[in-house]
């Protein structure tokens, strides 16, 4: 059985569920508790959880993850949130050279299963508050990064990040809490989804569209866009962005010999191309092009709403690179 | 149909080849026009080019092994057709040294017209096969640009490549180019290429017609053109003054020589002897040339990686401008001959030059080229190294000058010469002693009738 419920929702339901499965877990973080939380999810947690489960912490993200290492290493299992995943540059030691490294060092014996929620996104928060750092955490061997954009893969990510023994970046979007979607039930009651796999959302056969996070609904609306001209566009969510599901993307494009990838940081060093050395790798033999990457422009992120939009990706960029990977662009339509 | 690739001639006097390395191995996919294998000759390792696209279905000849000219060394087809492997290329090694008598393919047929043929040192015009004279008249540029799905695509289904006309960017071949082939016995072209009249304005992605160079959009404000295809004579010319004006580094030395006394000399001969022995100012040019290359040897030379090649005769080479072309033939031996011998020798080559007469043995070859244009009455120019050569003489027309002598004015019969050298073998000033002796034998021409 399936019901309609927004992204924000989803990730309450998760939350509630696992802190009442497991007295373990408990949440931490800026602005949690009193305040319900920034983006509004944990609201009304600390009068149903009390103080000692939900923690509002000072402003001081290195110690916060520093702690829930430790409290992880000492049998609990912290579900912490950084307010915006800029600020996760403040504890970028404790996630790259503890959390991540503990279960190597130790040979096993120490696990540190941190969940840590942060929020991607942009939207007129100036340079600092705008940027898009999955990449950089999903360059670190020793972490999970998941970048659910629908409110099943959140619900359901969250929930086996809090079961599983690994750290796990858990990025939302500052701009898809309100989105909705189906999110089953399953009779078991539990919903859990495993913390890796693309999926192909959309099938087509002209030309392979891959992102993730709220990139995926730009591709998406391109695919539309794309059908309106006869091109066939398949889309594909990649959810997890380490471990990479290369696979699913190489079985793709053997069927539409065409690649674009879009997202909403910056194509240097990204994702997007590492995405594309890999298929180069395995479907050489079947690029019809050259894989092209769709993502903002190498600028910090201006304040100004009109400025802004200029540099992130958007439909019609989708659109346009896509039609530039099959040719379509030089010659007029139909 | 699978095709035979032969040891191509690479050189007037190469008769068999060792091959050094494979490039593509059996089962590889060939465009026309890339390297399939490395081949040592006597004087060069060079890289060969397929004559043809396909898959590389068997070797014939192993690494190492050394064939005549002429006989087959790979067999290149289609994935799956049935081929033929002559019983008699063993695959024994052959010794390099043995000079195998050329096999009967390479005995008939002579060169075709010498005309097409073209220009000096021209590698392999190999007189049997059209296969080889494909090869060799590839231009540069004219690689197949296609997708990897492309390329795969045609090793399955045996398209060839080198009659697609792509739409992708910059001509590259793409999916839908190839997909209407899939199946066809024996493709041609794209259907939905029709080779559009030259006239009218092409569209930015009318196809080019089959087999020609890919299509470039018409940059914008150009006026309308026709194209012409280059000549096989014109596509070896750019080819190979390509090649010599990229790898080459050339320096430039130029000299004025005073020309009063061979001038005098020439008139006494000339006065005593009758056609066809009497000389021009190039026959002297000629013979004061190659005497100068006898102390300098290193301009008599070719680079050729990592060493220097000095020839041990001096072959002068002269230029002879044909129509929409120029041929290179040249004397052997012409520090050695006689000025009698080189003026009616030079009389007959370039009278047979102009009628399309020379056979290939007469311009594939030459150890210094001299280009002249002094018939013109040009002062002077540069010239590109005609390769693998290591210097060219270019050669101005002989003019009253005044030269100030002797706080005066005096008027003197006064030529300037131009020598280009590669500056991979020599250096400026070795290049600046030839012509001091250049300008030394010409300036005392007696000494041309003394050695």
């Amino acid at each position: 059985m399936a019901r309609e419920i927004s992204y924000r929702d989803a990730l309450r339901e998760a939350l509630r569920e696992e802190m009442d499965r497991d007295e373990r877990v408990f949440l931490m973080g800026e602005d949690i508790g009193a305040y319900g939380g920034s983006y509004v999810v944990t609201n009304g947690f600390l009068e149903e959880y009390g103080r000692k489960r939900v923690r509002d912490t000072p402003i001081s993200e290195l110690g916060i993850v520093g702690a829930a290492v430790g409290a992880a290493m000492g049998g609990l299992r912290p579900i912490i949130e950084l307010m915006t995943i800029n600020f996760s540059l403040l504890a970028i030691d404790q996630i790259v050279n503890h959390a991540a490294k503990l279960h190597y060092m130790f040979a096993g014996t120490i696990t540190a299963p941190v969940v840590i929620r942060t929020a991607s996104g942009w939207g007129q928060l100036g340079p600092t508050h705008s940027q898009t750092f999955e990449g950089w955490f999903a360059h670190v061997p020793g972490l999970r990064v998941v970048m659910p954009a629908t409110p099943r893969d959140a619900k359901g990510f969250l929930k086996t990040a809090t079961r599983g023994n690994d750290p796990v970046m858990f990025i939302e979007h500052s701009l898809l809490y309100r989105n909705r979607g189906e999110v089953e039930e399953p009779d078991d009651g539990d919903l859990l989804l495993p913390l890796e796999g693309a999926e192909v959302r959309r099938e087509g056969t002209d030309v392979t569209l891959v992102s993730w996070s709220r990139g995926y609904y730009l591709a998406m609306g391109a695919a539309e866009e794309l059908a309106k001209e006869g091109i066939s566009a398949e889309v594909i969510d990649m959810r997890v962005l380490r471990p990479l599901d290369i696979a699913t993307v190489v079985e793709s494009v053997k069927k539409t010999n065409h690649l674009v990838t879009v997202e909403e940081s910056w194509r240097s060093l990204g994702v997007g191309a590492e995405i594309a050395a890999a298929v180069q790798e395995e479907a050489f033999d079947y690029l019809d092009a050259p894989i092209a990457r769709v993502g903002s422009l190498e600028i910090p992120v201006p304040y100004a709403r009109n400025l802004e939009r200029l540099i992130f990706p958007d439909r019609d960029k989708v659109v346009e690179a896509a039609k530039g990977v099959l040719a379509r662009n030089l010659v007029p339509a139909g | 149909m699978a095709k035979t690739l032969v040891m191509p001639q690479m050189g007037y006097d190469m008769d068999a080849g060792t091959l050094l390395r494979w490039l593509k191995q059996e089962g590889e996919q060939v465009e026309r026009g890339e390297p399939i294998a490395e081949i040592e000759t006597d004087k060069v390792n060079l890289e060969i080019e397929s004559f043809d696209s396909g898959i590389v279905r068997k070797h014939l000849v192993t690494e190492g092994q050394t064939v005549p000219v002429g006989e087959g060394i790979a067999i290149i087809g289609t994935a799956d057709e049935a081929i033929d492997v002559p019983a008699s290329n063993g695959s024994e090694p052959k010794p390099a040294a043995a000079p195998a008598p050329p096999p009967a393919s390479a005995q008939e047929a002579p060169a075709e017209s010498p005309v097409a043929a073209a220009v000096s040192q021209q590698p392999a015009q190999s007189p049997s096969t059209n296969q080889v004279d494909q090869v060799v008249e590839r231009a540069p540029g004219e690689r197949v640009r296609a997708s990897p799905l492309v390329r795969r695509l045609a090793a399955e289904h045996g398209i060839d490549l080198s009659r697609v006309a792509g739409t992708g960017p910059g001509g590259r071949i793409i999916k839908v180019d190839v997909m209407p082939l899939i199946g066809q016995p024996q493709p041609q072209a794209v259907p939905s290429a029709p080779a559009a009249p030259a006239a009218q304005p092409a569209p930015a992605q009318a196809p080019a017609p089959a087999a020609q160079a890919q299509p470039q959009p018409v940059a914008p404000g150009m006026p309308e053109y026709e194209t012409r295809e280059l000549s096989r004579i014109r596509k070896t010319i750019a080819r190979r003054m390509s090649e010599s004006f990229q790898q080459a580094p050339h320096i430039y030395i130029s000299m004025a020589i005073e020309m009063t006394k061979a001038l005098e000399l020439r008139e006494q001969i000339n006065a005593q002897v009758e056609q066809p022995q009497q000389v021009s100012i190039n026959d002297l040019i000629i013979k004061a040339a190659a005497l100068a290359l006898r102390k300098f040897p290193m301009l008599n030379a070719a680079y050729a990686g990592d060493e220097v090649r000095v020839f041990k005769r001096i072959d002068i080479n002269n230029a002879i401008a044909l129509e929409g072309g120029l041929i290179s033939p040249f004397i052997p031996d012409a520090d050695h001959k006689p000025l009698g011998a080189i003026a009616a020798m030079m009389k007959d080559l370039a009278k047979r030059a102009r009628e399309g007469g020379l056979t290939p043995e007469e311009f594939q070859g030459g150890t210094f080229t001299i280009s002249n244009l002094g018939m013109y009455g040009v002062d002077s120019f540069q010239a590109v190294i005609n390769p693998p050569q290591a210097a060219i003489l270019a050669v101005g027309a002989v003019q009253k000058e005044p030269v100030f002598v002797d706080g005066q004015f005096k008027p003197v019969d006064r030529m300037l010469v131009n020598m280009a050298a590669d500056h991979r073998v020599t250096d400026g000033a070795e290049v600046a002693r030839f012509l001091v002796e250049l300008k030394r034998l010409l300036e005392t021409p007696m000494l041309l009738l003394v050695s």
